[in-house]
């Protein structure tokens, strides 16, 4: 029983990271009808940014620890409007599948600039918070997962209220029912879609501190397996919404702790894909979502 | 124009049995690199029937050629000491056994892409992009757990049979057999299954089976040049099939222009001769990958070699 439980805890906090990075996806989904494929490097900038940040700030104090947070997610933002502007803007006449293969390039210009100017070597992650170890009971909680837990409850709320009260969320809103209706209506869709970038690169960039702190090490390349998993998290709960995109997160988390967990661990990535398959085979809306109909 | 066509493929085949009757005087790394350039031809012909021709964007098509090569090595390594032994193995058994590896290669890389192409029936665009991304994933993972064929190890010790006749006479057979189905009068289905779903199905095409159709013809020759890359190398490993295989050969279809065969082929012969001629900023090589990527799609989204007035189709209708 208490594997079990240690187990879930394990997947939960690895499934509130996923959420966080499943956001960013379901938001410049719901925005745009567009799956940024470089999400996921934004994530790993945003760790690589906590690293070098980390330089700055005193180690394992509270207070350092947000600092380099909140500056990650500022570069992360940034990173993310630039991105936009730069490679996205342009092709949005175009098709779909231009900005795709855009997206892909620009994935692939990340990863392997990172490489250059980082190096390809895993390196350590710096260690930002005071780290302590709690058991209860049997439990071994530690601080960085509770560090996870806060962050991301904190970071869901904030999006929550963003979405649902200013009126930038609510233009936000607006432009993923119906683009035209929304600039008909007076928002300008420009500044609203760099809004979204911004948001959802910033909470990457979160997600990629997080990550950094459980898992220890940070590489350039670290992005490409939990984006691919956390764009599963968001199909799963519904691609284009938000509370879904925390479910399926929370979802693929405690899947993957217990697949890691069994004896089948080697398989784990093949059953993120697999469970996508599946989803979209069968429930394409996902658990929240609803499917569009495509009209002629 | 299928007579000229068909000339042409004999013609290919035989000069390509020729030059490899020639081929001890060819310097041999020239010859390596050649012999690449005829397996990425076969790549990316295939994904341009896919891709291309039939709108499905497939990014899992390394997985195919993973498929194809480990089957054909297991048929070389695993049955083909019998084999040889039962004939006397001479050069013409060698010969029919590696054209019954390669086949069986195909074969089964085809199912795979039956297996693909069926799921994928119902997603378009991006879903579809990461379906078969996913896809490639998982089978190589199936084959880094499959210990009978080298696990995460990869496997080692096929015999090296390619040489430049198969290798072109395969490419030659694909360009044909896409040319060919393409320009038929059932081949306009894929390219109104690539215009407009919806339009094809109301004139009485069936979408489904031209999807299946092409992902299936597409994973065969996909399959085939995964068993001449591997009875090339010598060796493979689950990490050279993986996604980064898969953008490489996208690249090389949308740099010819997706349905632009010459073009694709063209494509193919510079995108497997740039690494070499980058080999002395082998380091940069991935950035100006997608440097060209992204320049490309941002000026010449029809690919560099399809003429204007085809591109103004491309752009979004609605």
């Amino acid at each position: 029983m208490n594997e079990f439980l240690q187990q879930l805890l394990n997947g939960l906090s690895l499934g509130a990271i996923y959420a966080l990075i499943a956001l960013g996806y379901t938001m410049v989904y719901g925005v745009l009808r567009f799956i940024n494929f470089a999400h996921s490097d934004v994530f790993m900038i945003g760790a690589f940014a906590g690293f070098y940040l980390s330089r700055y700030v005193p180690r394992e104090s509270l207070a350092g620890g947000f600092a380099v947070l909140v500056g990650a997610m500022l570069i992360c933002a940034v990173l993310g409007i630039v991105i936009e502007r730069l490679a996205y803007r342009p092709l949005r006449s175009h098709s779909k599948l231009n900005v795709l293969i855009t997206a892909i390039g620009v994935s692939l210009l990340l990863e392997n600039v990172g490489q250059l100017m980082f190096g390809a070597k895993t390196k350590a992650s710096p260690v930002l918070f005071p780290s302590k170890t709690f058991t209860f009971g049997g439990l071994v909680v530690s601080s960085n997962q509770i560090a996870v837990f806060v962050v991301a409850i904190v970071l869901l709320i904030g999006l929550r209220f963003i979405v649902m009260k200013t009126r930038i969320g609510t233009a936000m809103r607006a432009l993923s029912f119906n683009p035209i209706a929304a600039s008909l209506v007076g928002i300008n869709n420009d500044v609203v879609i760099s809004f979204t970038f911004g948001l959802g690169s910033a909470l990457a960039g979160a997600g990629g501190i997080l990550y950094s702190m459980n898992y220890q090490a940070i590489d350039p390349l670290m992005g490409v397996l939990p984006g691919l998993k956390a764009f599963v998290a968001a199909v799963l709960g519904g691609i284009g919404n938000i509370p879904g995109a925390a479910l399926g997160g929370l979802v693929i988390g405690v899947i993957e702790s217990f697949s890691n967990g069994s004896r089948w661990s080697t398989w784990t990535d093949a059953i993120a894909f697999t469970l996508l398959i599946l989803i979209l085979l069968f429930r394409p809306g996902g658990l929240l979502g609803k499917l569009e109909v495509e009209k002629v | 124009m299928l007579a000229r066509a068909k000339i042409l493929l004999f013609g290919v085949i035989s000069a390509s049995l020729g030059a490899q009757a020639l081929s001890g005087h060819i310097n041999p790394y020239f010859l390596d690199v050649i012999i690449g350039i005829g397996i990425n031809i076969i790549l990316a012909v295939s994904l341009n029937l896919i891709n291309g021709y039939t709108g499905q964007f497939s990014l899992g098509h390394a997985g195919f050629m993973a498929v194809g090569a480990y089957t054909s090595a297991a048929v070389s390594i695993f049955f083909g000491p019998h084999f040889l032994a039962r004939l006397g193995g001479g050069g013409a058994a060698i010969a029919l056994l590696f054209f019954i590896a390669l086949l069986a290669g195909g074969t089964v890389a085809a199912v795979a892409g039956l297996l693909v192409g069926a799921p994928s029936l119902r997603l378009k665009g991006d879903y579809l992009a990461i379906v078969t991304l996913g896809f490639g994933e998982i089978i190589r993972v199936i084959f880094r757990n499959i210990p009978a064929l080298g696990g995460a190890l990869g496997l080692n010790g096929i015999p090296g049979y390619t040489n430049l006749f198969w290798v072109f006479a395969f490419a030659a057979l694909t360009v044909y057999t896409v040319t060919a189905m393409v320009n038929s009068t059932y081949g306009k289905g894929f390219l109104a299954v690539h215009d407009n779903e919806v339009a094809a199905e109301a004139m009485g095409l069936n979408p489904t089976k031209y999807k299946l159709v092409a992902f299936l013809t597409g994973a065969f020759f996909a399959g085939i040049a995964g068993g001449l890359y591997g009875h090339f190398k010598f060796s493979i490993d689950p990490k050279g099939f993986d996604f980064i295989k898969s953008i490489e050969i996208v690249v090389m279809v949308i740099l010819g222009g997706m349905g632009n065969t010459v073009g694709v082929i063209i494509a193919a012969v510079i995108l497997t001769l740039l690494p070499e001629v980058l080999r002395p900023v082998a380091d940069y090589r991935m950035i100006v990958y997608s440097l060209l990527l992204i320049v490309l799609m941002l000026t010449r989204p029809q690919g560099l070699f399809t003429p204007r007035k085809r591109a103004l189709a491309e752009r979004k209708t609605t």
